[in-house]
């Protein structure tokens, strides 16, 4: 065979039916994965602890500083898979120096800047900031140093200065539901205004995403607030654990139904990709799509959850059950950012074939690539929670 | 207003100015001279190496062959998409030479039975039965089908 046709013969192997020649490969693969994943958490993880902060849910005390540390640690990556996604990952900040400001893609630089300046980074300021103060006269070496450029020379711990810093932080706080809405919602209003995909184009889509981000923040949130607790041999505080395993059910349910609703709408409708959807959602993403999302990400979380509102097992028993329900949660979650981002790629828009992908192991699109941007929000939560503990915070906001 | 404050939209302020001179150095000079986009851009495109060259330039020489594939049903294909790139042919036509595609596979790229491909497009031939034991062009002229 000729050399210069070799490659098309071997991709052609992958299609079944008809298909556009420039939808044989996937352009977005698994790091477009992680991407809206990412995002969803630090988004999700923020809205927990505005729960306590702004809607008084005390019982959440003991995870609004970790809460907002996880947002913190996974925002810092959050933008790290889309970079190495690029071609040509040193231009990245051109989105930044030469902002295009009819572009949805190009305003997330600006989005993301917001929550990360003036939300996360100001929210956690105002509530170390008295800590800080205290911990910068006593530590010795490069600690206090660190602690002594964190409080930006600020030593004043005046009860008018505390009070500034609670109405400040709060005031952030109120301001970041919006932004949190908005940095989520905006990750689906991508997918939802590909108006070519009838897989992603829906109006549901960035609440969809709002929602499922929650579930997988609250989610995040609790299986880390249990393994510090475990790490560091601590009684875990039950109230809060049911507490936040209560708002997570009822997230689950609000995310489930919008899903459902979703896909009544598509099937109710029927409209000429119907048959192609159909054959995509019975064929190619039927273990991912029923097997992972629905059953593992939401059925069984939801039966064990709605469960324990009625029936409390022993303490236990319940720390293992959360911690299970947590762990599928977050994977139900993330096998929902695949169905969208692969799922949507996998048809062609003739509706009248599919391509297939598959996940190599190596490179910085395989599983090993993907792999470090998840491990590394870890890293970073394990350095602050050293830096910052909230075990040790004197100042309590009201 | 509280020192808090102050001191942090110092901050603020150093960093958006650090921004804006940083900006001032990263922005190429020709951005912006015609749209969204770096106007260099344009020249460093037009100056690379010409691939495809289309019909016409090849008519230019093979006249008959030209005539011969306009009156038959590959009409309306274009010569490169058989022979390949032509470009560098065209400078040097005795040096360099083209493709001929004479195997059966070649012509059932576009001609082998796909359910789900329109029939009207392009008529498609059940290239396994269709006598199988020769090539097509010995008895169908590929210019002139
Ligand atoms: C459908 C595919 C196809 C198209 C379109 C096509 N050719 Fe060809 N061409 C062939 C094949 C196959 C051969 C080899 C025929 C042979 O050797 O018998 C060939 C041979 C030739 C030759 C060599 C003839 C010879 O006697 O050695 C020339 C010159 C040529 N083509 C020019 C053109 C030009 C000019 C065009 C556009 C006006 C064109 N071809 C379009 C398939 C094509
Ligand atoms: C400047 C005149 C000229 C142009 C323009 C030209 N050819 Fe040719 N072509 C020739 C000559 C001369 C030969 C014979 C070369 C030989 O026999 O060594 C030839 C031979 C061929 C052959 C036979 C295979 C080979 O390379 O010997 C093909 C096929 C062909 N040309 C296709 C094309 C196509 C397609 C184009 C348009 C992209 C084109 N030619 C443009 C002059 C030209
Ligand atoms: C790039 C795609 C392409 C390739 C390669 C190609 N063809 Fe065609 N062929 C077409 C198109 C397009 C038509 C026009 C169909 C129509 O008008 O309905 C056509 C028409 C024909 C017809 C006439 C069908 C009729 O309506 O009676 C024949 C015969 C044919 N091709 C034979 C060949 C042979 C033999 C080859 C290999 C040398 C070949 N084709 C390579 C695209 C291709
Ligand atoms: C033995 C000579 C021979 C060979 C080899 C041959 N064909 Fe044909 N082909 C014919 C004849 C004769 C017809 C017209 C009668 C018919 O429809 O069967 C024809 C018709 C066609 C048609 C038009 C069918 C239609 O319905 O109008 C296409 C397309 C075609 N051939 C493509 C090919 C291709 C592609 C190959 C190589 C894989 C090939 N042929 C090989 C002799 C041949």
């Amino acid at each position: 065979m000729d050399p210069r046709f070799e490659h098309l013969y071997e991709a052609l192997t992958k299609v079944d039916g008809f298909i556009y020649p420039n939808e044989i490969d996937l352009a977005w693969s698994v790091l477009i994965v992680l991407y809206p994943y990412i995002t969803g958490l630090v988004a999700g993880a923020f809205i927990l602890a505005s729960l306590e902060r702004v809607f008084k849910v005390k019982a959440l005390k003991p995870t609004y500083a970790i809460a907002l540390l996880t947002s913190f640690s996974f925002l810092l990556v959050a933008t790290m898979p889309l970079i190495f996604h690029l071609g040509k990952p040193l231009r990245f900040f051109e989105i930044l120096t030469t902002p295009h400001l009819t572009s949805a893609m190009a305003v997330f630089g600006f989005v993301y800047l917001w929550y990360l300046m003036v939300v996360l980074l100001l929210e956690i300021w105002f509530d170390y900031r008295h800590d800080l103060v205290i911990w910068s006269n006593q530590g010795r070496g490069m600690k206090k140093w660190i602690y002594k450029i964190l409080t930006l020379g600020i030593k004043d711990i005046s009860t008018e200065a505390l009070s500034w810093d609670q109405k400040l932080g709060y005031a952030v706080t109120i301001i970041g539901i919006p932004s949190a809405f908005l940095l989520h919602g905006y990750v689906g209003f991508i997918f939802g205004s590909i108006k070519a995909n009838p897989w992603w184009s829906t109006t549901l889509m960035p609440v969809i995403f709002l929602f499922s981000a929650m579930v997988s923040g609250i989610a995040l949130v609790m299986v880390i607030f249990m393994l510090v607790n475990y790490i560091r041999k601590e009684k875990i505080d039950m109230k809060c654990l049911d507490t936040i395993g209560k708002f997570l059910l009822y997230a689950i349910i609000i995310d489930f139904a919008l899903e459902a609703l979703d896909q009544v709408h598509r099937f109710y409708v029927a409209d000429e990709s119907f048959d192609t959807i159909y054959l995509l959602m019975s064929g190619k993403l039927y273990i991912t799509l029923i097997g992972m999302q629905i059953i593992v990400g939401t059925v069984i979380p939801l039966i064990v959850l709605g469960f324990m509102q009625f029936y409390k097992p022993k303490v236990k028993i319940r720390q293992w059950l959360y911690f299970i329900t947590g762990i599928l949660v977050l994977v139900g979650i993330f096998f929902m950012r695949w169905n969208v981002v692969i799922g949507g790629q996998l048809f062609s828009k003739s509706f009248n074939g599919f391509t297939s992908f598959k996940l190599d192991l190596i490179g910085a699109e395989g599983f090993l690539g993907a792999a470090i941007w998840m491990i590394v929000p870890f890293l970073i939560l394990a350095f602050l929670l050293w830096l910052l503990p909230p075990w040790k915070k004197i100042s309590e906001h009201f | 207003m509280p020192i808090q404050l102050r001191r942090l939209l110092l901050l603020f302020s150093v960093f958006i100015i650090i921004f804006i001179v940083i900006r001032h150095f990263l922005v190429p000079d020709s951005f912006g001279e015609f749209g969204h986009y770096r106007g260099d851009a344009l020249d460093e495109i037009a100056s690379q190496e010409v691939k495809f060259m289309g019909n016409q330039s090849c008519v230019a020489c093979h006249d008959s062959i030209g005539t011969l594939l306009i009156e038959g049903y590959h009409d309306y294909l274009q010569c490169e998409v058989c022979h390949g790139p032509g470009y560098q042919h065209n400078v040097n036509p005795v040096t360099y030479h083209l493709l001929k595609p004479m195997e059966r596979t070649d012509c059932a790229k576009c001609h082998s039975q796909n359910k789900a491909r329109a029939e009207d497009g392009i008529i498609q031939q059940d290239i396994d039965n269709h006598h199988p034991e020769r090539k097509c062009i010995e008895c169908h002229n590929p210019h002139q089908p």
